[in-house]
Formats: structure tokens, sequence, C-alpha cells
């Protein structure tokens, strides 16, 4: 456990070493903020639209009109911002030669994985932290309820999560960052645009490639429901993920 | 301490390094001497565990690097050909890092990571970024992280690559000083770094070990039956013939001609010292006798020697 700690400690410090974490950060504050800001002048709007029509209209919830499209809509950023993370993790260390420095001290492969894993996610969730700070003038002016949106919190980890296994993967395939960011950009791409495509399908294939959707199972955290099928799809999409980063950082040493 | 048998690295269809074995003993310091892609970084890939070798093991302080990683790796001080420094840490940070993954105690941490900047005399620029130390610097922080855990076994590979004569000489006293309590294994293509400072050497070309020995055992072996060099003035007089008539002596040749003075490269053989005969023979004649000693071969051509001979051999196989 410490050595894995030691290369979190390690990778969390080389993001804000370099403008990575920066541009990561503010680029998610920037447009989420954007759209919040949106948002709220909207849902004001239909606030007081409802409230003139007087009793009987249904009321409005901040939870499933307000939060949950900002944050639905904001995840485009993540398409951008999240192979940025983890373009560098193994190229970076590939192409000046400190991979020989972890691969000849005494720690695993697993331990560096989980260790790049983490520091990724570390960076990822000081991210989604600035939208603690919505949330907070969010309950100062409302009363919204707590659970869906820690829910969400939860949903938008386990997604990342699974963001950053396959960043890890093709950042352990490459030296090169830019080919790193563009391909993971890609197989994010896909994995967003499958249950796009799946209208156009077969109902078998339908419903195949709606559950290989990484943002469909992200619906019901939204809603404040967590349902384990969700939790192992994910979690399962992680662990492939760093499996496969690892035999593939194997693969190299085999192949010198 | 170290122990490599009949290893083998294939890279594709390349093989390498081919049926390499050699040991080091406790407090030794071998040279690993060999001319630029002959397998050297290679094999020290292997030992340190970086990469697996096709076939055959190596071990490590009796850890078999495949089979027990973790114990070899925290006896194991590996220096790479290019030091694996994180440019935007500073030296002292990166030391730090290196300490906790090699697995020193977090109380031991600090002083160790002092004490070894130290020794190695990088102290002066704990606090710089990495990426703006000089190629010198660069060069002894890499060596200060092989020496962080105070590991049994040290692998150098071309410590001294890139560094002012200075920094040559302090460096090469520094690994002298290491051998004794550690193994150290040194990877150069100098030479003279070889015989001053290790204790054996591995001669390795083209993936394969043509000599084990120590520099000064080497330097007689290749010897053969060994030669004199004799430079006479002979007033005119035929030296050759004459010398060539010595007990002992079978064969003398002209190497150089200094005015009325003419050297000679004097054969004999084995075992037969016949320096007291020349002497008396030319200072009987009444002669001058200039110059009288044995010719060493030095560990270039030794090297030289071997490498091309290997050449020869393979080219002649396929």
């Amino acid at each position: 456990m410490n050595n894995i700690l030691a290369i979190t400690h390690k990778e969390l410090k080389s993001y804000f070493a370099s403008p990575i974490a920066y541009v990561v950060i503010g680029l998610y504050a920037l447009v989420y903020g954007y759209y919040f800001y949106a948002a709220v002048r909207f849902f004001e709007r239909q606030s007081i639209q409802m409230a003139g029509l007087g009793a009987g209209t249904p009321a409005v919830n901040i939870n499933e009109q307000l939060i949950r499209p900002v944050f639905q809509y904001s995840m485009v950023v993540f398409l951008i911002v999240l192979p940025m993370i983890t373009m560098r993790t193994y190229s970076e260390e590939k192409r000046s030669g400190t991979m020989e420095l972890l691969l000849t001290s005494p720690i695993t492969d697993f331990q560096i994985i989980m260790g790049k894993f983490l520091g990724a996610m570390g960076l990822y969730a000081s991210m989604l932290g600035v939208t603690l700070l919505h949330m907070v003038l969010l309950f100062w002016v409302s009363q919204p309820e707590w659970m869906p949106i820690l829910t969400s919190y939860l949903g938008l980890l386990l997604l990342g999560g699974c963001f950053m296994a396959v960043g890890l993967l093709i950042s352990s395939l490459t030296k090169n960052q830019i080919v790193a960011v563009v391909a993971t950009f890609a197989v994010f791409m896909m994995f967003w645009m499958v249950n796009w495509i799946a209208q156009f399908m077969s109902p078998t294939s339908q419903a195949l490639l709606n559950y290989l959707s990484i943002t469909g199972h992200l619906e019901d955290f939204m809603g404040g429901v967590i349902d384990t099928k969700h939790v192992v799809y994910y979690l399962s999409f992680i662990a492939f993920g760093l499996f496969l980063t690892a035999r593939s950082v194997d693969v190299e040493r085999w192949r010198g | 301490m170290i122990e490599v048998q009949h290893l083998t690295k294939q890279y594709g269809p390349f093989t390498a390094v081919q049926d390499v074995s050699f040991k080091a003993e406790r407090g030794e310091i071998l040279g690993f001497l060999g001319p630029n892609g002959a397998g050297k970084t290679t094999t020290m890939r292997v030992i340190t565990g970086y990469m697996p070798p096709t076939d055959g093991k190596a071990l490590v302080a009796g850890y078999d690097v495949m089979e027990q990683p973790i114990e070899a790796k925290r006896r194991t001080g590996y220096l790479p050909e290019t030091p694996p420094l994180y440019p935007d840490m500073t030296v002292r940070d990166y030391l730090m890092f290196c300490a906790r993954i090699k697995g020193v105690p977090r109380t031991d941490r600090a002083t160790r990571v002092k004490t070894t900047m130290e020794r190695t005399r990088i102290a002066d620029v704990a606090t710089r970024q990495c990426a703006k130390l000089s190629k010198g610097y660069r060069q002894r922080v890499g060596l200060a992280q092989a020496l962080l855990h105070n590991p049994e076994v040290l692998i150098l590979d071309e410590p001294t690559a890139g560094l002012d004569p200075k920094q040559i000489i302090e460096t090469r006293r520094l690994i002298k000083e290491l051998g004794g309590e550690h193994t150290v294994i040194l990877s150069t293509h100098i030479l003279p770094e070889v015989s001053q400072t290790c204790q054996r050497v591995v001669i390795i070309n083209k993936g394969r070990v043509v000599a084990v020995d120590t520099p000064e055992n080497l330097t007689s072996r290749l010897q053969g039956s060994g030669s004199i060099y004799v430079e006479v003035d002979s007033m005119g007089a035929d030296a050759q013939t004459v010398l060539a008539s010595v007990a002992g002596v079978t064969g003398v040749t002209v190497s150089e001609k200094h005015g009325s003075a003419t050297g000679y490269e004097v054969a004999m053989v084995a075992d037969h010292d016949v320096r007291r005969e020349l002497a008396s023979t030319v200072v009987g004649r009444g002669w001058g006798l200039l110059e009288l000693r044995p010719m060493r071969m030095s560990l270039e051509e030794i090297f030289l020697s071997l490498t091309t001979e290997e050449t020869e051999s393979t080219e002649a196989v396929q």
C-alpha cells in the first residue's frame, strides 16, 4: 500500500507541477460554470412561470430540472480533458527512461498501475471538486435533496474510473503523448456514441449496445438510485482496463 | 553475489546476448567491457530484472531475478545508461521518492538522502530541478539514486559517460570505494577505466563472452610466448644475425631505426627469459645497449585482438 501511495503522490505532484492539472480543472470549471449559470437563469424563469400558474401545477424539482441536466451536459468536457489526464502516465515514463527506475525498484507492476490510476483519479476528483462550490450555493438558496447528488457524484467517479483505465492502457501502448491523447479521445467517443448508434440496430444488438454504453449506466445514479448492475458494469470495466494495462507493460518488458 | 547462467536474449529474430555466463564475488568490481552494441546493456537489464531473459537465468544474492524479483531488486542498485530522472522534480524530492519506492524506512529517508547526496557530491544542487542539471550532475544524481538503499549489488551502465575528466576521476574513485562493501558490475567501452577500477574483466562481443580474467592475467596471457624490445647501436655490424643466434631466441625483426641505433623485436621461447643473454651478447661485442624491455600488450590491443578474432570466426561460420 505504501508503494502504491508513493506512486500516487508522485503522479499528483507532477500533475500540479505541469500545466496539465490547471488546464484540466480550469477548462472544466469554465464550461461547467457557464452551463450552470445559464441553467440557473432558465430554472429561475421556469419557477416564476409555474408559480404564476397557481395551484394544481406540478412543483419544480431542483434535482431533476437543474442539477441533473447540468451534470449531464457538462460531461461532454470529459471527452476532451480526461484524455489529457492519462496521456503522459506511461508515455512520459517510457520516453524519459524513468520506466527503467520503476521496473527495477522493489515494487510490483500492479502497485505501479494502481498508483498511477489513483493519481489520475485524484486529479479527476479535484476537477469534480470544483462543482461542490456550486452545490454549496444551491444548498444556500434552496433545499435540494442530497441523496441523488451523492449518488451522482459516485456515478461520475465510477464513469471517470473507466475513462482513466482506458487512458492508462492507451498511454502504456505508446511513447508519444499526442498519439495517446488522440487515441484515448477516439475510444472515449466510441463508448459515448454507442447508444446513439443503438437506435439504428435490431432489438437484440440494440440491447447489447445499450448495455455497453458508458453513459447509459449513469442514468440511475443521476436519478438517485444505486443499482448493483451498473456498479458491476463500471467496476468490471475498470478492472479489465487495468488488467490489460498490466499485460501491455509486461509485453513491453518481454519485447525489450 | 551475482551469477549469470547461460543467459540468452533475443529481440525477435535478433540475438542480442547468447549463452553468457559469469560470476561476481562479494565485494568485487567486475568490468564489463565490449564495443557498442555488444550486449552489455541487455545483460545488465536482465540482471536488474528490467526484462526477462529468453533463456538462462540471473541470480542476485542468491535470488533468481525472475522468480523472486522483489527480493532481488531490493538488493540491487542500478544506474541505467541515461539517468532515469523526473525533469520537473527537484533533486531532493526525486531522491526522497526513490528512497520511498526502494523501501528505505520513513524515519531514515531524510538522513539517507542527505548522506548519499554528500557522498556523490550533489548536495549543492539539492533544490534544483532535475531538468536544469548539467550532464555531469545528472549522472551523479543517477548514481545517488542507485546507492540510496545501500544495495549489496550495484549495476552501473557506463557511469562515466559524458563527464569531464575531473568528474571521471572522482567517479572512478567513488566506485573503487564502493567495491569491498558492494559488489559492482561496471560496463564501459573505455579501456583504461577497466584497468584502473576493476579487479576482473568480462569482455563481451556480439553477444558472447570472449574472455573473463583479471586485467593483468589478460595482458600476460595474450602475450603468448612474449617478446622483448632491444635497441642496439651496433656501429654498422649485423646485429640481427647475432641476436638471432642467442639461445632461446626464435626470431628477430627490425621494428624501429633511430640514427645509427636500431630497435629489434626479439621473439623467444615461452618461460625462457633471454634478457641476460641478450644484454651480455650486446655488451660483449662492444656495442651500445640503449634499451631493453619486455613488450606488453596494452588492454587496447588485447581488446582489439579478441574482438576482431571473434568477428572473423563468426563471419566464417556464417
